[in-house]
């Protein structure tokens, strides 16, 4: 069996595998056979089987209902937390105890199944790579991330036939990848802003040591809510031009549209927005100030949580050396501004940040086996520990910001007479009560009866390095082994997890002849869709000869599509686009005199 | 276990030195191929080497570290006498704390008027200011005098900062009250806050053979 253990960056939008060449002694990010570095976080469940990445990523707005996204930002949490955000997305979440479900593709899915598929995909992307059976693996979380959301990630792991060797904090990763040369000694501030979580660590650097000082952040923070902003707003433009509401798939075209126009106003002052919809073609204008002033609430929420991890640094801005942004999201404009402005330094992006947690889980994985052996991350864990007792109130074991590993003991006792059942409520969190806190599960444990006060119950807590939580209970006066169960509050058990493993064989992912002709038929459909509106749109555009042309190509790709042929779909699909180019043309020049039309001259002029 | 002196007046740099060291010698991260058994005991060890350090690098925890130990006790369990407070600080924070409760009983109708929460912000920062000097005290001079004491006066000082202690406790409380009340009425009241102590949650569902824990023994909630 192989030692080898890659570094997995399982992101919101995209997820990446790195390891270090043993030649040069640097992390690598292996590209899929394309040359792609990034997988897009997406899974699909089609009739034909699952499809992962840029094929699924390209079927969102065809298939809303079945294609799941952003799935991490569901990971460890219950319908309760969730059903906010359930609203804008497409997929179906079930209302129920425990854990989120979905129902996609005909079945239900809790998060971790959805995320194996995609830390599946990345095994086999390194198998390929090496050549060899890939068994190990270092994945990344959010540093801010509670005890469910990691279980959570490690199950996703062993479903998907990975041993996680290591959880590793997002931010501490990427200060791994830039510590290997680029940062000297000093206090290091690490700002990573993703597609759906916000955390900031802070990280003293000396004698090869990473000593997480302090961290904070928030799990519902990302580019994803830029987007969602965004294209609320143009919704609201477009009920307003247009008097119309979006489907579903009309939805996702929007949100994708949003996020494309976001990406283009990090390096463009102005951009323009064309989205052809069945009926009529929306087009807008938009400039980097309308964009910043949508997003400047959801920035500034970001400001918070480095406050307070300075303050728990036991810090000031001033004591900052150096400043390292990480994530797709701070590629933003005025996320730069608003970093420097608080920390008074210029911050450093030399590496892609995009890809530098997955090259710093990569340096963590070459120093658990053996390859680095200078170099150590002393990391901390992000919220604060404890149990329920008397009155709701939380009994604090381990505050946050506690070096792991760590542990700690306490002495507890029972409130009523001959109480034969323990239960002990662990919870996670910043606040007083027991309700305004994380549940993270419940402990039973069974002693002898006693009357009130009189049992000694030692409680001891262990977070191992991944910042996993261990509990265990002890009768002291009755030294009688204690019975413990264990039941989590967002979790899966044992058995979950072993049959999701069976699972994974059942509903395998489409073979490699069979992704290619989905495609291929996701390809068809795409274009099946847009010329069915152009011609409905410009019909009267074009002349009847034109008309006859497209309406026979059309009609061949449906006949194509219906088959099993990949070649002949492909060919009927390029027959639709050559048919249907000119009608395009047409359509666009209408929509842009149109738009032309309803503005004054001088507005033009001035944009030239 | 850091190899230095048994001090209260430690020299941060030299302990952050040895901590880097020891947590080297023991991280699980260097010892991934040790067999299980030999694993578990590594990680207990860091456990302990970073709790240990957690608890030297600041010297207000290691002020109470050592009257834990002076008195024999392993854990915060067991602390059966409640620590004393000068009994003219308990009568000054019992006052505090009955006008807090006024202002709060005020605030449930309405919004704090102006002049309570001035006067009441004002409160907080003197109390703060004591706070940071009986901190001082108890970390520079005090820690400095057990040091160097013959140990026939150290009881005199483990008394000092028992009640140094004690006094910090009592601090800390009012001014975390006096917080609640002032950011609270800045979230508009909603009832929540009176005293939050007594159960409104919990034991309800239990029958008399399943109680929730019984907290602390005896221990004060800060």
């Amino acid at each position: 069996m192989s030692s080898r253990i890659i570094g997995i960056d399982l992101g919101t939008t995209n997820s990446l595998v790195a390891y270090v060449d043993e030649a040069t002694g640097l992390p690598r990010v292996i590209p899929d056979a394309d040359g792609r570095p990034l997988l897009p976080s997406v899974v699909a469940f089609t009739p034909d089987g699952i499809v992962v990445g840029e094929p699924a990523r390209r079927q969102l707005a065809r298939r809303p209902a079945d294609t799941v996204y952003s799935v991490k930002r569901l990971m460890g949490r219950g319908f309760e937390d969730v059903k906010d955000e359930a609203r804008y997305l497409p997929f179906r979440i079930l209302a129920g105890e425990g854990l989120v479900r979905l129902a996609v593709g005909g079945r239900e899915v809790t998060p971790p199944e959805v995320s194996a598929v995609v830390l599946k995909a990345l095994k086999e992307r390194a198998e390929r790579h090496f050549g060899e059976s890939v068994e190990k693996a270092v994945v990344t979380v959010p540093a801010y991330f509670n005890d469910a959301q990691r279980q959570a990630t490690k199950d996703a792991g062993r479903i998907a036939g990975l041993d996680v060797v290591r959880i590793v904090n997002e931010p501490t990763a990427a200060s791994l990848a830039y510590g290997l040369h680029r940062l000297s000694e000093g206090v290091v501030a690490v700002y990573d802003l993703g597609g759906g979580t916000f955390d900031v660590s802070i990280l003293r650097v000396k004698d090869g040591v990473f000593e997480v000082l302090a961290t904070n952040g928030d799990t519902h923070l990302g580019g994803d809510d830029f987007d969602r902003v965004l294209a609320l707003w143009l919704l609201e433009d477009i009920a307003a031009r247009h008097h119309t509401e979006l489907d579903p798939e009309a939805m996702q075209e929007l949100r994708l549209a949003a996020e494309a126009a976001k990406i283009r106003l990090s390096s463009e002052e102005r951009t323009t927005l064309t989205l052809p919809f069945a009926g009529f073609t929306y087009r807008r204008e938009m400039t980097r100030a309308d964009l910043e002033r949508l997003v400047e609430p959801l920035v500034r929420r970001t400001l918070g949580p480095c406050r307070r991890a300075l303050a728990d640094a036991g810090l000031s801005a001033a004591d900052i050396d150096e400043v390292v942004l990480v994530g797709g999201s701070t590629r933003v404009p005025l996320v730069r501004r608003r970093v420097q402005e608080l920390f008074g330094k210029t911050p450093h992006s030399q590496l892609n940040p995009d890809e530098v947690v997955a090259l710093g889980a990569a340096v963590q994985a070459h120093i658990l086996a053996g390859g680095i052996t200078n170099m150590l991350l002393l990391d901390v864990t992000p919220l604060s520990l404890g149990i329920e007792s008397l009155g709701g109130i939380v009994n604090v074991l381990i505050p946050r910001n506690t070096t792991i590993p760590t542990s700690a003991r306490e002495m507890f006792t029972t409130s009523a007479d001959g109480q034969t059942l323990v239960d002990l409520h662990v919870l996670q969190g910043e606040r007083e009560l027991a309700k305004d806190c994380r549940s993270l599960g419940r402990f039973e444990l069974r002693i002898d009866p006693m009357p009130a006060g009189m049992p000694k119950i030692e409680v001891t807590f262990l977070i191992d390095a991944n910042g996993i939580l261990q509990v265990q209970a002890k009768e002291q006066r009755s030294d009688k082994a204690a019975s413990i169960e264990v039941k989590p509050t967002y979790g899966l058990n044992e058995a979950e997890v072993g049959r999701m493993i069976e699972d994974s064989f059942t509903y395998a992912e489409a073979d490699v002849e069979t992704r290619m002709l989905i495609e291929a038929r996701n390809e068809a459909d795409t274009v099946l869709v847009h010329a069915g509106r152009a011609l409905k749109q410009g019909a009267h555009l074009v002349d009847v000869a034109e008309r006859a042309a497209i309406e026979t190509a059309v009609a061949a790709l449906r006949a194509a599509r219906s088959g099993d042929d990949r070649d002949r779909i492909h060919e009927a699909t390029t027959a639709v686009n050559r048919a249907t180019e000119h009608l395009a043309e047409v359509l666009m020049d209408a929509a842009l005199k149109g738009a032309l039309g309803s503005r004054r001259a001088t507005e033009i002029l001035g944009e030239r | 276990m850091f190899g230095l002196p048994r001090k209260l007046v430690v020299d941060s740099a030299e302990l952050q030195r040895r901590f880097y060291a020891l947590a080297r010698e023991h991280h699980p991260d260097f010892h991934q191929a040790a067999p299980a058994e030999e694993r578990a005991r590594i990680e207990a060890t860091s456990a302990l080497v970073n709790a240990a350090y957690r608890t030297l690098r600041d010297p207000i925890a290691r002020v109470e570290y050592l009257v834990r130990l002076e008195e024999g006790r392993e854990t915060k369990e067991g602390d059966i006498d409640k620590p004393k407070a000068p009994p003219a600080l308990l009568q000054e924070m019992f006052e505090i704390q009955e006008a807090l409760a006024e202002a709060r009983s005020e605030a449930a109708k309405g919004a704090l008027d102006e002049t309570t929460r001035a006067t009441l912000a004002e409160q907080r920062e003197s109390l703060r200011a004591r706070l940071k000097d009986e901190e001082t005290r108890l970390a520079g001079p005090l820690s400095a005098r057990w040091d160097s004491a013959a140990p026939a006066e150290r009881p005199a000082i483990l008394a000092a900062f028992k009640e140094a202690l004690a006094t910090r406790a009592y601090l800390r409380t009012v001014i975390a009250d006096l917080t609640e009340t002032l950011d609270s009425d800045t979230e508009t009241l909603s009832g929540e806050t009176d005293s939050g102590i007594e159960g409104r949650h919990g034991s309800a569902e239990a029958p008399r053979t399943r109680g929730g824990m019984g907290g602390h023994i005896g221990a004060p909630h800060q």
